[in-house]
């Protein structure tokens, strides 16, 4: 059954995935996303799921490999250096391909930073972050509304991609409280012929690697992953449009920042600039193409990336645009968050230029 | 069956056909073969799932019909508390190297003996990083010269070799701990009969269970492999002594 609720974005987050079918959950404290374990924690003699506090995320992440090569529906909540600390394993997972779910709630680097909210690890989150060619498919919410439905879709896509995938949310989102629509909970059966759950008698025993010495083995391994991120990249690109239509100057802001940004944008309707914003919801696959058209229209002058960081995504944005408009930047770092004020002026900035 | 001839040895159904990469008299070949002997006769190679380390034993997975998963350098710790913890009634190993499980993966092994984990660990500890080329290893002896040791393993600097059986054997939730050999083949089937002791416990439950294999490289020693029999016993066994050091049957 759906229900409404007033809830914390960490605490959300944790509901969505037990409602989705949670098997096992690994984690390793900290700020500012502990109440994800901390609520996982209290639920747990209600539900079936394992939880495991771990000795650290390096652990956690080799647990996620362990559980969900064996199954399970898994998921670990994490913060930028505990993020960091998965990189080598996440690796792993992509290329020995387990489904799983991730969530940085991102605080601001590098270092140790601060604990406040940042986008700073979006070249992290959408490069693949650790080593060898991979990405893992990334949403990017900007509510508490999206912390719970792309916990649903992030499962989902993970299992039918045999590929790691994650939020990439921020410290502002995990911790504010908002009404929610919770969905009715999933019975999870798990339909992964490859687990290793015990060889079947006549049957090939399974095995999961990410280890092809054979260099010619090696590069056909990564044309076969290479091409499932084609096949994300042609399906699963999400986006939000909002008064873009008729707009001349488009913001391209996520998470945090594009909800900030709207605000920006009905103020600068007010004074009279036509301007728009576009937010990536799944900031890989980028919606590249969808980006490339609006550059085409005509009365389209310019484009502005609005971040929490020092220009991460201006950086797909400009590739998207490639040159047929300039493509300018706002962004504060170290954990401030822009006011809507501030980021229109930057954009009346640029228009006056 | 040839007539006049009798069956009196035969390779375990639970290895495959596939021909080891192991080095000549090197014991990782002995202890799959082992390993998958006991895994046969207690016929759990349906419920049973191996993990795999970084270290030359990367390819077990390739050796040992059953299900498999190769981890990490050091991780298989956790990979296996993984595992078990999702599917408590399978049988589960990891099997790992000194360098994977005694230096890099340290914080791994030890916190899933303190938990107890329910799962078995195969360790093969011969003294060397054996995959890489023979450098030092957290067990390398004091004096051993190795590829980073060439002037003999230096304890003021590097301290003294680890003693993981010793270590892990402190832990309450740790239910058996054993250290053998293979270098004769009393010794082998000494070493058979504890690592299927550990999974018999394994099945009723009752903690970690940790078999460490005193092992040998004679190409990372640079020596023969009758060489490498001799180290163990004039150099390894001194420091390194064979026997149970925890046992559930006495508590
Ligand atoms: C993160 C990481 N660091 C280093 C290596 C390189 N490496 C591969 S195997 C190995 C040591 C293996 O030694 P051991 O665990 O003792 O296994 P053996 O080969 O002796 O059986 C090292 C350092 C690696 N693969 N990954
Ligand atoms: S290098 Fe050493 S440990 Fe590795 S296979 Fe050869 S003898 Fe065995
Ligand atoms: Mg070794």
């Amino acid at each position: 059954m759906s229900e409404i609720k007033l809830m914390k974005g960490n605490e959300a987050l944790a509901e969505a995935a037990i409602r989705a079918g949670l098997q096992g959950y690994f984690g390793y404290p900290i700020t500012p996303q502990s109440e994800v374990m901390e609520y996982l924690a209290l639920e747990e003699p209600k539900h079936n799921y394992v939880l495991l506090q771990a000795e650290s995320e390096v652990a956690a992440v080799n647990m996620m490999y362990g559980a969900g090569g064996a199954g399970a529906r898994v998921m670990t909540t994490t913060s930028s250096p505990g993020f960091s600390l998965m990189q080598e394993g996440i690796s792993y997972i992509a290329c020995a391909q387990i489904p799983c779910l991730f969530a940085n709630i991102v605080r601001g680097g590098p270092g140790l930073g601060t604990i406040q909210s940042s986008q700073s690890d979006y070249f992290q989150a959408t490069k693949g972050g650790g080593h060898g060619d991979y990405h893992l498919i990334v949403l990017a919410p900007n509510s508490v509304q999206e912390m719970v439905d792309h916990v649903y879709l992030g499962f989902k896509l993970a299992d039918k991609y045999r590929s790691p995938a994650m939020l990439l949310s921020d410290g502002a989102i995990g911790q504010m409280m908002e009404k929610v629509q919770l969905p009715s909970p999933i019975e999870y059966k798990p339909d992964k012929p490859w687990a290793t759950v015990g060889k079947k008698s006549g049957q090939e025993r399974n095995y999961l690697t990410s280890l092809y010495i054979q260099p010619e083995e090696m590069e056909e391994k990564n044309i076969e992953l290479q091409a499932k991120f084609k096949k994300i990249e042609e399906n699963e690109v999400r986006f939000e449009e909002y008064k873009t239509n008729d707009a001349e100057i488009i913001i391209v802001s996520f998470g945090l920042s594009s909800r900030i940004s709207k605000k920006s944008v009905d103020m600068a309707r007010e004074a009279g600039l036509k301007v728009g914003l576009f937010r990536p919801i799944t900031v890989w696959p980028f919606p590249a193409n969808k980006i490339a058209d609006i550059a085409a229209r005509k009365q389209v002058k310019f484009f502005i990336s609005v971040e929490m960081n020092a220009g991460q995504m201006l950086e797909d944005v400009k590739l998207a645009v490639n040159g047929k408009k300039p493509v300018y930047f706002y962004g504060r770092m170290g954990g401030i968050i822009p006011t809507p004020k501030e980021i229109l002026t930057a954009v009346q900035e640029r228009s006056r230029s | 069956m040839k007539e006049g001839y009798k069956l009196i040895y035969q390779k375990p159904k639970t290895l495959r056909k596939k021909r080891m990469h192991y080095c000549p008299g090197c014991f990782h070949a002995t202890t799959h073969k082992l390993t998958m002997e006991v895994v046969e006769e207690l016929g759990i190679q349906e419920k049973t799932i191996g993990v795999c380390p970084v270290g030359c034993s990367v390819f077990a997975y390739d050796y040992m019909d059953v299900d498999m998963q190769e981890a990490a350098h050091g991780r298989a710790a956790a990979v296996a508390t993984g595992i078990k913890r999702m599917h408590p009634d399978k049988i589960v190993f990891s099997y790992q190297g000194d360098g994977d499980l005694a230096a890099i993966g340290t914080a791994e092994t030890i916190h899933a003996c303190n938990r107890g984990e329910n799962f078995t660990f195969i360790f093969i500890n011969n003294g060397i990083y054996g995959m890489t080329g023979g450098q030092m290893a957290p067990t390398t002896l004091e004096g051993q010269k190795t590829t980073t040791s060439p002037y003999g393993r230096d304890p003021k600097k590097v301290g003294l070799p680890l003693k993981m059986c010793e270590i892990v054997s402190q832990f309450d939730a740790v239910a058996y701990v054993e250290r053998v050999s293979c270098n004769t083949p009393a010794n082998a089937r000494k070493a058979k009969r504890a690592i299927k002791k550990a999974f018999e416990y394994q099945i009723q439950g009752l903690g970690t269970t940790f078999i460490e294999v005193a092992s040998n490289c004679p190409s990372g020693w640079k020596c023969t492999p009758e060489e490498s029999l001799e180290w163990l016993k004039e150099k390894v066994f001194p420091y390194y002594p064979l026997g149970i050091f925890k046992n559930p049957e006495e508590k």
